[in-house]
């Protein structure tokens, strides 16, 4: 004989007990829904950084307000603000014209709001002693989709360097960072040599390059920027100059004024007017411009010039709806500021 | 002759015996090393300021508490779903349905769920508990998520489980009168419960480790307060490492390291659980 009152007596408390604690949370759940105030934030892994800076800041200052942040990458965040399910979107390069489709087919009007620059570095490894830069020209030559299978060495770039395999490492095709890389080096998103390493984390990148005497690689500045022991970053000349002369060493100042170029680009946030209209976005947005300079240096990014920020709050108050950064990204010459004026 | 043909099978059963012992060895060192490495690089990060900090930019003072909660709310609803749901049918499959080619068809489909790949769940969940639903992404939604993608593995152990009764016992039981009700309840599940519990334990261990589904439903990473319901937004453990490993600074690797720690304890714990219920129901039943 076995007991089984007990047994059952005890599974049925345990029941009880959670449908008990089920049903109280999805009452006390919809009895806060309504006075709960929420800014739903989702969107670049990029631009997290420093969309969770703010955010900690702003909830330390508004203790009622609750900030969510995603990360869905620019094209997911874009598909969900699209739906009204997000009031702001962050993201590492501008609105595609397949993404304004869908947000003015379901009524959404956005505002575009820079927050800072991020810049793409060109590293090596600290043992690579031949190369002292590297021009677009020659970025072009090894990541273009015609380079696989051809450009597999050194020599292969330019004559006197060794004749050894060179190991390329990138960022996975999912990641804005190479979408805007393939464009501004290959001259088409998205296109690019397949036979590399790639890898949606940046710190395997760096695992990688640190690792192997004859690797090249890219991804953000802020990756190289905490493991500066590990890898030697690449000045690029763009053959322009116009915009600084020669090889161009990425830096707060040399992205900051538009001389590292191409491998710079601002990063956004793309705000709903709707949204905008509730009062804890509305002090969220402000918060987030006013601070943007502070909180994107302190996790690794580079702050737009002051007025820059100055012009996007005025740019925002005035609800100014739709890209003006349009396609032409940073390969346009006006700047930063000449953009937010228009 | 036949000396020689014992000897060889003593030898073949040696070399047997020293194969397995290394499959054992390779299985534990491998497991060793990443405990190791795990807590030489985390176990020092635990602190109380730890569980208790919500997630930050400074490594220093981001916490766990978040996603800590998340994961509990998490474990617990997503326990209160599947279990009587897998319970249920399991127990349908095995002692009411009749033998045929709809059953069959079912059968096989369960053990088929049972191995398509989570993230194929999280979409699922995308579009029915978020979307149609309109259950936004919210712990309801996640915990629905992950009901579904154990279910298959619950009705499973479930049907293993009463599969394992001796025919003997539900004979003995009909024979006294008893209704297939009866029997079921009083006599079958009894001696069935250790099995069904620690198989259900075991899927809910790894609900809980589950980051994907999740993210592809749209669960947050950032989010610095806590839960008061089922449809409020979440995050779990699983997200929180997989957002700090990505990260430049060397201290969120820490970090993510001592959230691993407490990962595993949380698994360990209902292991554990699962090991009690198992022994307690067991001496329970007497032939």
């Amino acid at each position: 004989m076995f007991k089984k009152n007990r047994t059952y007596k005890l599974m049925q408390s345990t029941f009880s007990m959670l449908l008990i604690v089920a049903a109280t949370s999805s009452w006390l759940g919809s009895a806060n829904a309504a006075d709960r105030k929420l800014v739903k934030v989702d969107g670049s892994s990029t631009v997290f950084p420093i969309t969770e800076a703010v955010a900690e800041e702003f909830q330390m200052e508004h203790r009622n307000v609750m900030v969510t942040v995603g990360i869905s990458g620019t094209g997911g965040g874009f598909k969900k603000f699209s739906r009204s399910e997000t009031d702001i979107s962050d993201a590492s390069r501008v609105i595609k014209a397949k993404e304004v489709a869908l947000c003015k087919e379901s009524g959404i009007e956005y505002i575009e709001l820079p927050v800072a620059y991020d810049g793409i570095a060109v590293m090596v490894n600290p043992q690579n002693d031949w190369i002292s830069s590297i021009t677009v020209e020659e970025l072009k030559k090894i990541w273009e989709p015609e380079a696989q299978r051809k450009v597999t060495k050194w020599s292969h770039i330019r004559a006197d360097w060794p004749n050894e395999t060179i190991n390329l490492y990138g960022p996975g095709v999912d990641s804005g960072t190479f979408d805007y890389f393939t464009k501004v080096i290959n001259g088409k998103e998205g296109a690019s040599r397949g036979d590399f390493t790639a890898s949606e984390d940046d710190n395997v990148l760096v695992q990688g390059i640190s690792t192997d005497k004859y690797a090249l690689g890219f991804f953000g500045l802020a990756y190289y920027e905490h493991n500066k022991d590990k890898l030697k970053l690449i000045p690029v000349d763009d053959g322009k100059d116009d915009n600084g002369k020669g090889p161009i060493l990425p830096s707060l100042e040399t992205v900051n004024n538009s001389t590292y170029q191409p491998l710079s680009r601002p990063i956004f946030i793309y705000v709903s007017k709707k949204s905008a209209e509730k009062p804890e976005v509305d002090d969220f947005v402000i918060f987030y411009l006013k601070n943007a300079s502070e909180l994107s240096a302190e996790v690794g990014y580079i702050p737009l010039p002051d007025t820059a920020y100055l012009l996007a709050i005025e740019r925002y108050k005035q609800r100014k709806t739709g890209s003006v950064f349009g396609d032409s990204g940073s390969k346009t010459k006006l700047s930063i500021e000449e953009l937010l004026r228009m | 002759m036949s000396k020689g043909v014992l000897s060889k099978n003593k030898r073949n059963s040696k070399v047997f015996k020293i194969l397995s012992l290394t499959a054992v060895f390779i299985g534990f060192i491998a497991l060793g090393i990443m405990l190791v490495d795990i807590f030489i690089d985390g176990a020092g990060r635990i602190s109380w300021d730890f569980l208790s900090n919500f997630p930050s930019r400074r490594p220093g003072r981001a916490g766990i508490l978040s996603a800590l909660v998340g994961t509990l709310w998490m474990m617990s609803l997503t326990a209160a779903f599947s279990f009587p749901l897998g319970l249920g049918a399991g127990i349908y499959l095995e002692e009411y349905a009749r033998k045929n080619w709809f059953t069959k068809l079912v059968e096989i489909n369960i053990s088929n769920l049972a191995g398509v790949p989570s993230i194929i769940y999280g979409l699922l969940g995308l579009g029915i508990f978020v979307r149609v639903c309109g259950f936004e992404r919210s712990l309801l939604s996640g915990a629905l998520t992950l009901t579904l993608l154990i279910l298959p593995i619950i009705i499973t152990t479930t049907r293993e489980s009463l599969k394992a009764v001796p025919k003997s016992l539900r004979e003995a039981s009909y024979a006294l009168g008893a209704t297939q009700w009866q029997t079921v309840y009083s006599q079958i599940l009894p001696v069935a419960m250790p099995g069904i519990l620690t198989g259900t334990i075991l899927a809910l261990s790894r609900a809980i480790g589950e980051t994907a589904p999740l993210i592809a439903i749209g669960a947050l990473t950032y989010i610095a307060f806590l839960p008061h319901g089922v449809f409020d937004p979440f995050t779990v453990l699983p997200i929180q490492v997989f957002n700090w490993i990505s990260r430049p600074q060397h201290g969120f690797a820490i970090n993510a390291a001592a959230a691993i720690i407490i990962l595993l304890l949380i698994t360990l714990m209902m292991n554990s659980v699962a090991i009690y219920l198992r022994r307690k129901f067991q001496r329970r039943v007497k032939w």
